[in-house]
């Protein structure tokens, strides 16, 4: 359950540059190659937020599906699982998306 | 449960402070809603939404942590090794061993992560060498801050090596950058050969991989050579040595490595 600790994590960050103020949206982007679950997430945020300034809050999360792009071939392709390789073949790619784990912003009143 | 961290030396458990949600204790924002309903001129502003850029990796703190154990590290030249794998694959038996063989040459301490008990911890200290326990409670992995204070409890000296055992466990660990030199991935030889396909993260952040208990290869339908294969599927450039930390087969290569590594230096430079 490493949600739990990525989700303490959100509040954290949203809560200290909140300042205080009551936060009513929080915006993330999970990279579908992450290992993180957003359904976990989702279910973590509603408890962990209790009690401070994004309880409430709604958690908007931006699924970012894996990209890569080929350096054999040249072309870019989806990426379904990290050691995919590209549909030419060649292994040698460089991943382009997918892995991400970021708060995007948060609105305030 | 909370984390804790116990000094087996000295038997003193101390809480670990993990990363708490702050609690406001400061006016609750509700107060401020309610002035605005009761004022007579209701002012506008108080309603006013307001997106905030944040930009921010949610790992940041535990990344910024993990650098500041990494150049701690580097200052006085030891190594630090994160060691990972699913509960049971030998890894405490690995450093018993390894311990034991190496500790005449340099200084070896161990911060042992568990949910509970103090059992490994126990089992380490026996081989003389200096460590810390830390339960982690509900926590499924170690984390850079829980690093930083097992290494000011045990002090390592300089050009020792640290072994950190993380929390036995394929998925989590993989996540949380500890300052570490270099992640070693323990994979025995009774848990299947496609571990690497199915826990693609932990493998692929591997420098280097043991395939333990290779001694019981007769009794098992494990294909090394398929295994070796998924690592490679995985992670192109990552080691893999094949070891027994029962019998001791394959050890020296592993030692070997561990040598290199201390030469290397955390900073790319000799010792």
């Amino acid at each position: 359950m490493h949600e739990l600790g990525i989700t303490r994590n959100i509040v954290n960050i949203v809560t200290e540059q909140a300042h205080g103020a009551k936060v009513t949206d929080v915006t993330v982007e999970i990279g579908k190659l992450s290992a993180i679950m957003p359904d976990a997430v989702r279910f973590c945020f509603d408890v962990v937020s209790q009690g401070t300034s994004l309880e409430g809050a709604s958690l908007h999360i931006r699924e970012i599906p894996g990209q890569a792009s080929c350096h054999t071939c040249g072309i870019t392709f989806p990426l379904e699982e990290l050691y995919d390789s590209c549909p030419c073949g060649s292994r040698n790619i460089t991943r382009l998306s997918g892995e991400e784990l970021n708060i995007k912003d948060m609105v305030i009143v | 449960m909370r984390p804790t961290m116990t000094n087996i030396a000295t038997g003193q458990t101390i809480p670990l402070a993990a990363q708490e949600t702050p609690e406001h204790s400061h006016a609750h924002p509700h107060d401020h809603e309610h002035r605005s309903h009761s004022q007579a001129d209701h002012e506008d502003h108080h309603h006013e939404k307001k997106t905030v850029l944040l930009e921010q990796a949610i790992l940041s703190k535990n990344d910024r942590l993990a650098e500041r154990n990494r150049g701690w590290l580097a200052e006085r030249h030891i190594l630090a090794l994160n060691l990972v794998s699913s509960p049971g694959s030998g890894k405490t038996t690995l450093l018993e061993k390894t311990i034991a063989d190496l500790q005449k040459e340099f200084p070896v301490s161990v911060i042992e992560g568990d949910q509970a008990t103090l059992h490994d911890a126990e089992r380490l200290r026996r081989t003389g060498c200096a460590v810390v326990q830390i339960n982690t409670g509900a926590g499924c992995h170690l984390e850079a801050d829980m690093v930083a204070r097992g290494l000011e409890s045990l002090q390592p000296s300089t050009q020792s090596v640290v072994m950190i055992e993380n929390v036995g466990n394929l998925v989590c660990p993989a996540l949380f950058d500890l300052g570490e030199q270099a992640r070693v991935v323990i994979l025995s030889v009774t848990e299947g050969e496609d571990k690497p396909l199915k826990y693609p993260h932990m493998f692929q952040s591997a420098h280097l991989v043991l395939i333990n208990k290779i001694d019981l290869l007769p009794y098992l339908s494990f294909d090394i050579d398929q295994c070796l294969r998924y690592v490679n599927m995985v992670n192109t450039s990552a080691q893999v040595l094949q070891i027994s930390a029962q019998t001791g087969e394959g050890l020296s290569a592993w030692y070997r490595w561990i040598q290199q590594h201390r030469s290397i230096g955390p900073d790319g430079k000799g010792l």
